[in-house]
C-alpha cells in the first residue's frame, strides 16, 4: 500500500475506532484487538463505508513461547472496492478461547480449524471445530514450539497383529535437530 | 539321448507345425508381466511423473500397463509420492483389497524412506513400514524413464518366480525350471 493510502485508512480507523492502537509499518497496517472486543470490531471494520473490509484472505496463529500472552491470532483482511488492506492481532493466553469470526466471515470456517489443529487455540461460536489437516486422534499440536518436529507417534504395520499400530518415535539415526533449543 | 535333447527335439517337431512349447511358469509369468494394471495410488508430486510416463511420450499402455480405479482390478500398487500417517491405513486397506499376486512398487524418497519428510511429525518412514515392497525406485521424483526401468526391474523380478514348478525333484536335487539347449 502506498503511504498516502495508509494515512487515509489510519484516519478514519482513529476516528472509528479511537481505543484501539495500531502500529504502522512501511506498507502494512496492524490493528491491537483484545479478544473480547473482537467481534464488535470485525463487525464495524466489514460494514463501514469508508473501511468496507468485506473480504477476509487469512487468518494464522503465532506462538510466542517466552510471551505472555503465548499466542496471536492474526486476521489479514482486503477492501476490493477501496483498494486497501488491514492486518488484526488478537493477543490470546494457554487454553483462553477467542470468538470465532465465521458468523462474519464465513471463509473463516476452515482457517480456524487449521488454526484450532496446529496451534492448539480454540474458537468458541465455530460451527463445526474439527482438526482439519491432522488424524481426529492426533495428540497434540504440531506447530506449538514445545512439539517436537519428528512427531511423538509413527505408524508401522504388525503382521502378529494384523492391522496398523501406533507406536512412540523410534528413530534409528537419533536426534538429528541442530537448531532445537533447550525449552 | 537326455531329456532336454528330447524335449528340443519335440520343440523342433511341433514348431514346424506352427506350436509353441513352453512352460506353464514361463505362459503364466508372460501373461502377468504382460498386463500389469496398477491401483491408481499417486500421492503427490511423484504422481505427476507416473502420469508423465503414462502419457504417450513414454506410453505405459505398451507395456499392458492400464490404470484402475478399484483395488480389486489390480495387481500392483505404485505408491507414488509421501505417505502420511493420516493415509497410512487407507493405503494397507487398498493394499489388502488387491487379490493375489499383487505387486507394490514404491516410487521416490519419500516412499522409499521418509525422503524429505523423514524428520516430520506426519511422515511414515518409509512405505515399508505398511506394505511389502518389491521394487524401491530412487528419485525425487523419479524421470520417467526410471520409473520405466522400475517397472521393467519387477517384469524381471515376476520372471524369476515359478508358481507350477516348484523346482525340486523327488530326490531332493534342484532342477532348473528354464530349459536352456
Amino acid at each position: 500500500m502506498t503511504p498516502e493510502k495508509l494515512d487515509t485508512l489510519a484516519t478514519r480507523i482513529a476516528q472509528r475506532l479511537p481505543e484501539f492502537t495500531t502500529e504502522r509499518l512501511t506498507d502494512a497496517l496492524i490493528l491491537h484487538v483484545p479478544a473480547d472486543r473482537l467481534l464488535a470490531t470485525m463487525t464495524i471494520l466489514r460494514d463501514d463505508p469508508e473501511l468496507d473490509f468485506t473480504q477476509m484472505i487469512d487468518l494464522a496463529g503465532v506462538h510466542y513461547p517466552e510471551r505472555n500472552p503465548p499466542f496471536d491470532v492474526v486476521y489479514q483482511l482486503l477492501s476490493v472496492h477501496k483498494n486497501h488492506r488491514l492486518r488484526v492481532k488478537t493477543g490470546l493466553g494457554e487454553g483462553e478461547a477467542i470468538p470465532s469470526v465465521t458468523g462474519i466471515w464465513s471463509c473463516a470456517d476452515w482457517y480456524e480449524r487449521e488454526t484450532y489443529d496446529l496451534m492448539g487455540i480454540l474458537f468458541s461460536g465455530h460451527p463445526d471445530l474439527r482438526r482439519i489437516l491432522n488424524d481426529y486422534d492426533f495428540d497434540g499440536h504440531p506447530l506449538r514450539k514445545d512439539f517436537p518436529v519428528v512427531g511423538r507417534y509413527e505408524m508401522r504395520y504388525d503382521e502378529a497383529v494384523g492391522r496398523l499400530v501406533r507406536e512412540p518415535v523410534a528413530l534409528e539415526i537419533a536426534d538429528r535437530e541442530p537448531y532445537r533449543r533447550a525449552l | 539321448m537326455g531329456l532336454n535333447e528330447q524335449i528340443q527335439e519335440v520343440s523342433r517337431e511341433v514348431g514346424e507345425r506352427g506350436f509353441l512349447l513352453t512352460s506353464v511358469d514361463t505362459l503364466a509369468n508372460w501373461a502377468r508381466t504382460s498386463s500389469m494394471w496398477p491401483m491408481t495410488f499417486g500421492l503427490a508430486c511423484c504422481a505427476v511423473e507416473m502420469m508423465n510416463a503414462g502419457a504417450s511420450r513414454y506410453d505405459l499402455d505398451r507395456f499392458g500397463i492400464v490404470f484402475r480405479g478399484s483395488p480389486r482390478q489390480s495387481d500392483v500398487i505404485i505408491v507414488a509420492g509421501t505417505l502420511t500417517n493420516k493415509m497410512a491405513p487407507a493405503l494397507r486397506k487398498l493394499y489388502d483389497q488387491m487379490p493375489e499376486p499383487r505387486w507394490v512398487v514404491s516410487m521416490g524418497s519419500c516412499a522409499n524412506g521418509g525422503g524429505y519428510y523423514h524428520y516430520g511429525y506426519s511422515t511414515v518412514r518409509g512405505c515399508d513400514r505398511i506394505v511389502p515392497v518389491d521394487v524401491y525406485i530412487p528419485g525425487c521424483p523419479p524421470t520417467a524413464e526410471a520409473f520405466l526401468y522400475g517397472i521393467l526391474q519387477l517384469h524381471k523380478k515376476i520372471h524369476r518366480t515359478h508358481t507350477f514348478a516348484s523346482g525340486w525333484g523327488e530326490n531332493g536335487i534342484r532342477r532348473s525350471a528354464k530349459l536352456t539347449g
